[in-house]
């Protein structure tokens, strides 16, 4: 049989991001709200994670504060194994153009802007050359199979060639972690499941990924759930052994 | 199953021999139903003599006997495939049981029972879900049969969420526990009625 290989979540040491004991509190007692509470995760690159749970259970704190766009009350935030307290405001921002895509659920592409314009922005926002900011952004284009749209506007575009360019631009540039919250939007089942295949290969390809989402389809493409619920994480799915288990005969109805 | 229908269904592409329907019957369900041969000479037996089908009338058994269908078995068939399954009555769910019941014995943590249920199928909706990525992706037949599956363990991770929101509302608003058993008796009851 064939060897155990080492995998490259036991290459890598060190997590693309690793949340410790995070704690996020709205508000002052006796109205004070927990959004989260000691929350510990670590996502390896090349790993996608789902969130799941249900309204108001943290979610979304979870990828604010994970995209340093809140700090938490308590706890530590690493990413690529810097710990974000106490970085200037500028190193912080940097980071965030650098290190870190995001995908949203209405994709949020600039409509004055082709395909190949949206992908390009965020590097030419950070100083990149146009040049090289175009290239890198037709290489994205190329890689989730929508580089023979470079040229089109997004209102020109069916919604899941907009959200296959939004997640081109999130990853555009070697970023290291892709932070989505409920990143098919609205499509129909069929192309958000083909959403969810992008990320995963995106995260095959290297890319540490967590994705926030209430629909069981949809993080069933990750390769971790982990389940919130009250602010507090309840609950993670183990490594689930391949699909061949499935089709041994007898083993359905 | 339906498998008499399904044959018949193969049988209106043109006649085909025993073995070869069960190689198509099992390719074009996604391979995820396995069907032995015997059971196949079986059906087709039965479809001979309720004159669903024919066979060559070589007057040899077996491998080398070949089927098609007959117009009565093709108008079968039509009528069948517009028949809707029967859905009425809701099926006595091992999972929905196990969830009442956990609401009701003491000192058990419903909301955790729930929990472990919903981690198991997520779980599996994960494996279901490689295999869309994987070999379903050239296979539609499998993509299909993938989906599907994908959709009912959805419905029951969704109704564990609902459980989860409803069984939290009633413990925070309701008097403790206990009162809320005798109400569910009765509702278990008028489901066993009409089955």
């Amino acid at each position: 049989m064939r060897r155990r290989e080492q995998g490259p979540e036991e290459g890598s040491a060190v997590s693309v991001l690793e949340l410790r004991g995070v704690s996020k509190t709205y508000g002052r007692e006796p109205a004070q709200v927990h959004a989260l509470a000691e929350v510990d995760l670590s996502v390896r690159a090349g790993e996608m994670v789902a969130v799941m749970g249900p309204s108001g259970s943290g979610k979304s704190t979870l990828l604010t504060i994970a995209g340093s766009l809140e700090d938490p009350t308590s706890g530590e935030v690493l990413v690529c194994g810097v710990a974000l307290a106490g970085m200037p405001p500028a190193v912080r921002a940097r980071l965030r153009r650098r290190v870190i895509g995001y995908v949203f659920q209405d994709f949020n592409l600039l409509p004055g802007l082709t395909a190949a314009e949206n992908v390009a922005l965020p590097l030419e926002l950070d100083g990149v050359p146009v040049p090289r900011a175009r290239a890198a952004g037709l290489a994205a284009l190329e890689a989730l199979g929508v580089v023979g749209r470079a040229g089109q506007f997004p209102d020109q575009l069916s919604g899941g060639e907009q959200q296959r360019v939004a997640i081109a631009r999130a990853v555009v540039g070697g970023r290291r972690l892709l932070l989505a919250d409920e990143p098919s939007g609205a499509l129909d089942t069929v192309n958000a499941g083909e959403v969810m295949r992008l990320l995963h290969e995106a995260c095959q390809r290297g890319v540490a990924a967590v994705v926030v989402t209430h629909d069981a389809r949809l993080a069933a493409w990750a390769d971790r759930i982990v389940l919130l619920r009250d602010g507090r994480l309840t609950g993670q799915t183990t490594r689930p052994p391949g699909p061949e288990s499935l089709l041994l005969p007898g083993d359905i109805r | 199953m339906s498998v008499p229908h399904v044959l018949l269904a193969l049988l209106s592409e043109g006649p085909k021999y025993g073995l070869q329907l069960r190689e198509e019957f099992e390719a074009g369900t996604g391979e995820v139903w396995p069907l032995n041969v015997g059971q196949v000479y079986k059906t087709l037996g039965r479809l001979e003599r309720d004159g669903l089908a024919e066979s060559d009338g070589t007057g040899r058994e077996g491998p080398q006997k070949r089927f098609r269908v007959t117009p009565r078995g093709a108008q079968t068939l039509a009528g069948w495939l517009r028949t809707p399954p029967d859905l009425t009555s809701p099926p006595r769910d091992e999972l929905v049981m196990k969830v009442l019941v956990a609401a009701r014995v003491p000192g058990t943590d419903v909301h955790e029972v729930i929990e472990s249920h919903r981690l198991y199928l997520l779980e599996l909706m994960q494996q279901w879900t490689r295999l869309q990525d994987g070999e379903a992706r050239d296979d539609l037949s499998l993509a299909l049969v993938v989906d599907a599956e994908l959709f009912r363990l959805d419905a029951v991770v969704r109704w564990l969420d609902a459980a989860d929101v409803r069984l939290a509302q009633a413990a925070a608003a309701g008097p403790p526990r206990p009162a809320a058993a005798p109400v569910q008796v009765p509702q278990l009851r008028r489901l066993r009625a009409r089955r």
